[in-house]
């Protein structure tokens, strides 16, 4: 990389316009008969190279089986996938350029720390020496000099998962996968080491596949999400992107919190709500379609009865606060509207502007700030 | 601190006095034979005195001795060939799924369960028909090959118990490290099995160390074991010869199953 030679920078150039991973119409099934599964169904992603892509969605939902068919722990049942512009359907896991940081780690419980980081060179036939020298390197990144010669059972979790991050990445992988890598630990040092994971990864300029059902690990860490259900793909895109403006029904209520306020389409811009009252909402969807109207409970406005201002008038509901609860940064209501229930955070100002259960109070929202999904 | 679950009161002296008389049952009979076995006397229930000299008698009796060399023959090549197989299907059985498999399973877990003279009958008869179409003889091999046929099911057991207990995540770890199946078998899987194999090994070795019935029924041209051979001697009389043997089977049971047992009990990481 120190040469800055006309051919070099040409092949920088091809290498990032291949897809680290090109996955089309790949669909995996399980059994047969009755009882088959289907645990992917024909999805279509492309990720790109030097990038933290997550996939997103429930337990069960088909992520592990995907990250496994690009590890080539699996095989597709139809569709194709590539690894840098090479098919690699049916390519066993040791003839591939990824490599995988497993949902419980997986380290070798008979072998030291830096027998399980060297263990990936040695398969590949480097001599013993240099493996270790290559691994030592990476213990050190991983912050765990000193714990070479321990067997994993010796490790916190913590510990363990750097091992098992240095042992992926010691093989200067192309890709790396990482299958729900923090879930096992505990919350202060799950946050620690999404940051670490974050540069690292920036550090490298590798791509991860990024796997969680932690819609917050995946929205804070990533470029780009992929969030999946029932093994569908449903949307891809940037953290702004999937909270402001989802697919469907089932993103809008995954990322984030969002009040879902069930409608039908009218004619032109305009939605009718559950109430009958009539909403300006753009969308692409024709007349008469169910729809619902998603509102982010920090778009949503609240004031006494009747103080809603003039330019607000159509977009406003009254209703009863139900709950008050004070977060701290926040107060989170929930408003009783005739027909539904809406959750309202507003920020917290001074005791004069909070609301008790029972107060009568308008809610009203900025028109840019709704968005129509359909299922 | 006493847990909820630590007897108390009677209950406690009950349990402690049974499991006295257990041991007093247990351990009585080898102790007389023991102490029996160093007795200067012909009749082998008369004390006559401290002697070595039924175990220089063990050493010098040629059939004896002979009897006990072919034993140990033949546990040796049964165990290296159960272990092999019995370690084979244990995996086969373990990580792969295939059309018969519930089938097999059961059929290879056969051997524990059936008692030892039906296989002992099965064996001869099959080995007489065998005979009449391949004409060999009986002797070491018929003795050697069913010893291997129930030594198998044992190894089976043993290696399978420790295979369930290990995460099959480790063999695709180790794949995704650019191991081929056959390295990540090498590398991983056996040295985290090794214990259920020597346990299984060492089971096997006991077994057919100790193994009358069966060899007796598909022995032949005179080849005699060191059990079945002291059975033999046996219908002329129990003399104090015989109590020196049995003490040196024993002693030699007893260190083998010690060892199985420390083997099985051996963490995954310390068997490399
Ligand atoms: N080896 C398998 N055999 C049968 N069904 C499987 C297998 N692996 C996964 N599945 C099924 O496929 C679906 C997706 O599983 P998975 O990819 O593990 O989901 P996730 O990682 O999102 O929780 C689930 O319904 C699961 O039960
Ligand atoms: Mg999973």
């Amino acid at each position: 990389m120190t040469e800055a030679g006309v051919a070099h920078v040409d092949v920088e150039e091809v290498a990032t316009t291949v897809d680290a991973v090109a996955i089309r119409g790949v669909t995996k099934r399980f059994g047969s008969g009755d009882g088959e599964v289907v645990a992917v169904d024909d999805i279509d992603l492309s990720i790109a190279d030097g990038e933290f892509f997550a996939m997103l969605g429930p337990s069960g939902c088909g992520k592990t089986t995907t990250l496994r068919m690009i590890a080539g722990l699996e095989f597709p049942t139809s569709g194709s996938l590539k690894i840098f512009g090479d098919e690699v359907g049916t390519l066993p896991p040791n003839k591939r350029p990824v490599n995988t940081v497993f949902q419980n780690y997986a380290l070798f419980p008979h072998m030291t720390v830096l027998d399980n980081v060297s263990f990936g060179l040695r398969m590949q036939g480097v001599d013993k020496a240099t493996a270790s020298g290559r691994a030592s390197e990476l213990i050190d990144l991983v912050q765990l000099s000193g714990m070479e010669k321990r067997k994993p059972s010796q490790l916190s979790g913590g510990q363990q998962q750097r091992v098992a991050l240095a042992r992926a990445l010691v093989n200067r992988p192309k890709v790396l996968l990482l299958d729900e890598p923090l879930g096992a630990l505990d919350l202060k040092l799950r946050q620690e080491m999404q940051l670490e994971l974050k540069s690292l990864q920036r550090d490298l300029g590798v791509s991860f596949v990024f796997v969680t059902h932690d819609q917050e690990e995946a929205l804070t860490m990533s470029d780009r999400i992929a969030v999946m259900h029932d093994g569908r793909l449903l949307q891809v895109g940037s953290a702004e992107e999937l909270y402001e403006r989802p697919a469907n029904r089932f993103v809008a209520d995954f990322i984030g919190q969002t009040n879902l306020i069930e409608a039908t389409v009218a004619d032109g811009d305009m939605i009718v709500l559950g109430n009958g009252s009539k909403v300006l909402a753009p969308s692409d969807y024709a007349a008469g379609t169910p729809v619902a109207m998603s509102l982010r409970p920090e778009a949503i406005s609240i004031g006494t009865r009747g103080s809603v201002p003039a330019e607000h008038q159509a977009d406003s509901l009254d209703g009863v606060v139900s709950t008050a609860v004070y977060l701290g940064h926040a107060l989170d209501y929930h408003v009783s509207v005739d027909w539904i229930d809406l959750e309202v955070r507003a920020p917290a100002v001074g005791s004069r502007g909070r609301f008790q259960p029972g107060d009568e109070v308008s809610v009203w929202w900025d028109r840019s700030s709704n968005w129509v999904v359909a299922d | 601190m006493s847990g909820i679950t630590e007897p108390r009161g009677w209950t406690k002296g009950a349990l402690a006095a049974t499991s006295w008389l257990v041991y007093f049952f247990f351990y009585a009979p080898i102790l007389v034979l023991i102490i029996f076995s160093f007795s200067d006397s012909r009749n082998a229930s008369v004390w006559g005195g401290f002697t070595t000299s039924w175990y220089s008698d063990f050493a010098s009796d040629s059939e004896l001795t002979g009897a006990l060399w072919n034993s140990l023959r033949i546990a040796v090549v049964a165990t290296l060939v159960s272990v092999v197989l019995g370690t084979m299907s244990a995996i086969a059985l373990e990580r792969f799924r295939f059309r018969g498999q519930r089938v097999f399973d059961a059929l290879l877990y056969l051997p524990v369960i059936i008692p030892d003279v039906t296989m002992a009958v099965m064996l001869l008869l099959f080995f007489a028909q065998a005979a009449n179409w391949f004409g060999f003889s009986k002797g070491f091999g018929t003795i050697a090959l069913s010893h291997i046929a129930f030594c198998i099911s044992f190894v089976s057991i043993v290696v399978r118990a420790r295979l369930a207990g290990m995460d099959d995540k480790l063999e695709e770890a180790a794949m995704d490290l650019y191991a081929s199946r056959w390295q990540a078998f090498r590398h991983v899987t056996l040295p985290l099995i090794m214990p259920g194999i020597l346990g299984g090994g060492l089971l096997a070795m006991t077994l057919s160390l100790d193994d009358v019935v069966i060899t007796q029924f598909v022995t032949g041209g005179g080849w005699s074991t060191l059990p079945v051979y002291v059975f033999s001697l046996i219908r002329k009389g129990v003399t104090p010869l015989i109590n020196a043997v049995s003490v040196v089977m024993l002693v030699a049971s007893m260190v083998l199953v010690a060892l199985s047992l420390l083997a099985q009990r051996l963490r995954g990481d310390d068997a490399i």
